[in-house]
């Protein structure tokens, strides 16, 4: 189904050196509209880098990154009106410990002429409907938990109507008591064909929710495969010894 | 004990004579006050010029640490910085007044505010780029990865959380301040230090005008000092 539509964001030949570590080894990927791409590994293995070159939060040294027609990685792109279209969500949550609840959800699209600030407020008590969390509008993040900024910063997230989402490992900063609720609105988001590209540890969420798993390891992609053959039938040695530490 | 008496009642009448020689003859009390005026005017407007370049100056080497931009701009800034951090007040005022004014008759006001302003845009620069930096990596990212640009990530997200660490330590800038310009009799400016100063050499007695100024300097930096606390505690609660 997805190979029809062009891809939404294409890595080309990524590489991303630092001055001791080959981060990225020529990674290439592609991601299509609906599809919600896993990206799992060892630590270290690169998978931050690799999605955080993804909206440029990384600057890769070498390929390109391409979101729909334009690679954004060239002189003279408005990087910042590409985020835009691109969400990102991050591990340690990153809201605004100044503003509420509410205005962290309206501030970017109201700032950036997007919405006005009343349809930016009617969006915003829509989807903090949509996560149960509608009474914590005038709060501030200082008094929520972590399961519930974490919700909250996904919502911060969609206000921007963004084609795609990039998660980096969303759950991993959480308490295991709060990790079902979040993991809980990704499905959601999943369901209603939001395109993800989610790095993670959850592999019950990759199973479950993926349309294609990525195994990264030492920089580079090993391996890729929709996930009953990623888990079932596993082809590099790598893999399978990173499976049976993981599962 | 009657001795001990009349010595307290001598040493009272003292005290009585040399008050009113020090402070009420000739008006002189009015050199203490107009030199307090001037001690004000100095550090007020110091600080205000203290906190543009500073400002600006923080502006400059958070943008360049941040984003790698303004590079020729923020090599003129840490010059900047270590010159003025490197080499005492007095110098910089003394240079300032006798080397860059020196030819200009220009009010010398207007030159200690210079001076001290410039000094003090030294320190609140980087008084203002720890707040700035002191701001979680993250929060730049959240801002950038929402699509906004460096200026609206900054004025919107990053500067308002760093007036937290950033106002108590212009406080504690402004207590400096207000002590360092003790030094304008250099460039004859009658402050409140030469106020006291004045008033000795008119009564030979150094005792009663120079511990009226240091009492009246004590009294503005625990009154400066209590305001900071009390911000400080202010701020933190709002966390
Ligand atoms: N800013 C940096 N400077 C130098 N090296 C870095 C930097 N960021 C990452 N690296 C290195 O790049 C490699 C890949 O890091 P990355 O954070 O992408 O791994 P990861 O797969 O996300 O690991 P984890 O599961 O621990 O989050 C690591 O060897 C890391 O030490
Ligand atoms: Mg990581």
């Amino acid at each position: 189904m997805s190979n029809e539509a062009k891809p939404i964001l294409r890595a080309v030949k990524l590489v991303k050196r630092y001055p001791n570590v080959l981060a990225l080894d020529n990674v290439s990927c592609e991601i299509f509209p609906r599809e919600v791409v896993c990206i799992v590994g060892p630590s270290g293995s690169g998978k931050s880098t690799f999605i955080r070159c993804l909206n440029l939060m990384d600057e890769p040294t070498g390929g390109e990154v391409w979101f729909k027609d334009q690679q954004i990685n060239a002189k003279g792109t408005d990087i910042n009106r590409v985020r835009q279209h691109i969400g990102m969500v991050f591990q340690h949550f990153n809201l605004f410990p100044h503003l509420t609840v509410r205005r962290n959800i309206t501030l970017a699209p109201t700032l950036l002429g997007l919405k006005s600030l009343d349809e930016a407020n009617a969006e915003a008590e829509q989807l903090l409907d949509r996560i149960g969390l509608r009474e914590k509008a005038e709060s501030y993040p200082g008094q929520l938990s972590g399961g519930q900024k974490q919700r909250i910063a996904i919502v911060r997230a969609l206000a921007m109507n963004p084609e795609v989402l990039l998660f980096d490992e969303p759950t991993s900063a959480l308490d295991p008591e709060m990790v079902g609720e979040v993991l809980q609105v990704m499905k959601g988001l999943a369901k209603a064909g939001m395109t993800m590209a989610v790095v993670t540890h959850e592999m019950g969420f990759a199973r479950e929710v993926a349309s294609r798993v990525l195994f990264m390891d030492h920089g580079r992609l090993v391996e890729e495969n929709p996930p009953q053959e990623f888990f079932g039938q596993p082809q590099s040695p790598r893999l399978k010894e990173f499976l049976s530490k993981v599962l | 004990m009657h001795e001990a008496l009349e010595w307290w009642r001598n040493a009272w009448l003292v005290f009585e004579a040399k008050f009113s020689q020090n402070f009420l003859e000739a008006n002189r009390w009015r050199l203490l006050a107009n030199g307090f005026v001037t001690t004000v005017e100095i550090t007020i407007g110091a600080v205000l010029v203290g906190l543009a370049i500073g400002f600006l100056v923080a502006v400059i080497r958070t943008t360049h640490d941040k984003t790698g931009r303004l590079k020729f701009l923020n090599f003129l800034a840490k010059v900047f910085l270590t010159v003025i951090r490197g080499t005492p007040t007095m110098v910089q005022l003394l240079i300032i007044y006798f080397v860059i004014f020196a030819s200009i008759n220009v009010d010398k006001l207007l030159v200690a505010v210079i001076a001290f302003g410039i000094n003090s845009g030294a320190y609140t620069a980087e008084i203002i780029r720890a707040g700035l930096m002191a701001v979680d990596k993250g929060q730049y990212e959240a801002g950038a990865s929402l699509g906004l640009n460096y200026y609206q990530t900054m004025t919107r997200i990053i500067v308002p959380q760093a007036f937290k660490t950033i106002l108590p330590a212009l406080g504690n800038e402004l207590i400096v301040l207000l002590k360092e310009t003790s030094i304008s009799g250099y460039i004859a400016m009658h402050d409140l230090t030469k106020g006291g100063d004045i008033i000795r050499s008119q009564t030979y007695d150094a005792f009663m005008p120079l511990l009226a100024v240091a009492a009246i300097y004590l009294i503005c930096v625990c009154g400066l000092s209590w305001c900071v606390t009390r911000m400080e505690r202010r701020l933190k609660r709002n966390e």
